[in-house]
């Protein structure tokens, strides 16, 4: 774009604002889809600290207990704090969401959208509160 | 200040309150940044920002451009963005609003010809390109009567057939912002508003413009097309759900491929 | 018609949202909190074992983890490409995310088929 402006009538010389590298901050929404987002690190970072205990576990009963021990430090316990509000806010949106790809329906009536997510945020608590259950009772 | 022809009307708040609009102003022949610049409006009970821009236009200064027509939600001329959110404004109230400073531009994401008017020929060109109109592998002759529909049938596409190409979700889509060649979400769901009709039969025709990654997977549900839509067509959800067709078509294309779809 | 690879690689981030939004919370409460600071107790090394190696446990562990690798691969490659606009980086983006994830669906089926 030049600087000086050059108009003629039937030749108009549009103005194109562009987005900022940190368009996201300007509006709490954009910055709320981008946080969304962000939640995939600490899925993907949890289930690595999942996959390592797996490991330790083969790795036999020493190797077992010093990765529960590693778990108990302070560093451990903030880190999983963090995350945890992360995976929650992931799995609401995430349900949240889901009626916007599930157009299902019963007979000739649609699934109404708060059905679909109902349901989802239903066997999310069952599921959290079976797997509580078999621990505690384990 | 000039005096309001309508200050007879019972609608004035009283005390003659009255409120700021910046209204953004760019003046190809003058000027090469856009400048906001601000109007003082008295405030009505029943204005809308498009009253708030008329009474700008008529009375303070006549040089301010702006599209509009039908004042009533239809027409999807008057959108632009209010205080950062795109709107049709003659469907956001002024006292909504207050106490201000209301500031008016024009929809985000396009180039701008001048004021709040906006350059639309990619949405247009690109709405063409998905063919929004019902093809038929072969016509029916007019002595074999209408197409029949069950509202079933009707139900299914409905939805997305009410978009008044308003603009205001490519205007809300930051993935259309940042990629302008991304087809966008009214255009998308324009297409579904064929794609799930069952008179027609283009769906194979349109996929090749939507199943790429200019089309629906281009789309990261950000989800603002949908929240700021003023027909509630929800054109997430027709791009989601078309991501979940054509899913389903890809792996039955894998596993199947004599399937031949 | 151009064919995209996207249907392959939406289905694994879908898979692995739905997989993690319903699994992880919980199991990271009682793994990385309950347990560590002692409001649970840890169950003995030898039941641990003897659940996770259960067929069905190795499946869907292998399947939570490694589909998690990919959601996470998908949503962080447009993440980088929409909020960083490091379109021109693409295919670098695109061949680190879906490999970091390639290699740790390897790490976990090697760990759960030696378990």
């Amino acid at each position: 774009m030049s600087a000086n402006p050059q108009h003629t009538p039937y030749h108009p010389r549009w103005y194109r604002a562009s987005m900022p590298i940190f368009w996201w901050m300007r509006r709490w929404i954009h910055a709320r889809f981008i946080l969304r987002e962000l939640t995939s690190i600490f899925v993907a970072g949890y289930a690595l600290v999942y996959l390592l205990q797996l490991r330790a576990l083969g790795l036999g009963p020493e190797a077992y207990a010093r990765f529960l021990d590693l778990l108990r430090s302070p560093l451990s316990i903030s880190l999983h704090g963090v995350s945890l509000v992360f995976v929650i806010y992931h799995s609401i949106t995430w349900f949240n969401l889901a009626p916007r790809a599930l157009a299902l329906r019963i007979g000739d009536r649609r699934v109404p959208d708060k059905v679909i997510a109902g349901l989802n945020f239903v066997a999310w608590i069952s599921i959290s509160a079976a797997l509580a259950w078999v621990t505690l009772k384990g | 200040m000039a005096v309001d022809s309508l200050a007879g009307n019972a609608a004035v708040v009283a005390g003659g309150e009255m409120v700021t609009l910046e209204v953004f102003r760019y003046r190809p022949e003058e000027e090469t940044e856009p400048v906001y610049q601000a109007y003082e409006v008295p405030v009505h009970k029943d204005w809308v920002v498009l009253d708030a821009l008329n009474h700008i236009k008529d009375h303070l200064d006549g040089t301010l451009s702006f599209r509009w027509s039908c004042r009533m939600g239809v027409c999807g001329s008057c959108g632009m963005m209010v205080n950062g959110d795109a709107t049709l404004t003659c469907a956001t109230f002024v006292e909504s609003l207050l106490p201000g400073p209301i500031r008016v531009g024009p929809l985000e994401n396009f180039p701008v010809v001048r004021d709040l008017i906006i350059e639309m020929n990619d949405f247009m060109e690109k709405l063409e390109s998905v063919k929004p109109w019902i093809i038929r592998d072969e016509e029916k002759s007019l002595e074999d009567g209408a197409y029949l529909q069950t509202p079933a049938q009707l139900a299914d596409f409905k939805q997305f057939s009410m978009c008044i190409n308003c603009l205001l979700c490519y205007a809300a889509c930051p993935v259309y912002g940042l990629e302008p060649s991304f087809t966008g979400p009214a255009v998308i769901a324009l297409a579904q508003r064929y794609n799930l009709d069952s008179r027609d039969q283009g769906a194979g025709e349109r996929n090749a413009i939507l199943n790429t990654d200019e089309g629906i997977w281009q789309c990261t549900l950000v989800g603002e097309c949908s929240v700021v839509c003023p027909k509630d067509v929800d054109p997430a959800a027709a791009i989601q759900r078309y991501k979940v067709s054509s899913t389903l078509q890809w792996y039955q294309k894998l596993l199947m491929p004599w399937s031949g779809k | 018609m151009k064919t995209t690879i996207e249907p392959f690689w939406w289905s694994l981030f879908g898979a692995g949202g739905t997989l993690a939004a319903l699994f992880i919370p919980i199991t990271l409460i009682i793994n990385g909190l309950a347990i560590p600071l002692g409001w649970l107790d840890a169950p003995a090394y030898e039941n641990v074992l003897q659940l996770a190696r259960h067929p069905l446990a190795r499946t869907y562990l292998f399947l939570l983890i490694s589909l998690s690798f990919y959601h996470w691969a998908h949503r962080f490659r447009f993440t980088l490409y929409d909020g960083l606009q490091l379109k021109h980086l693409n295919l670098l983006i695109a061949v680190i995310c879906y490999g970091g994830a390639t290699v740790g669906t390897i790490a976990a089926g090697y760990t759960l088929i030696n378990l």
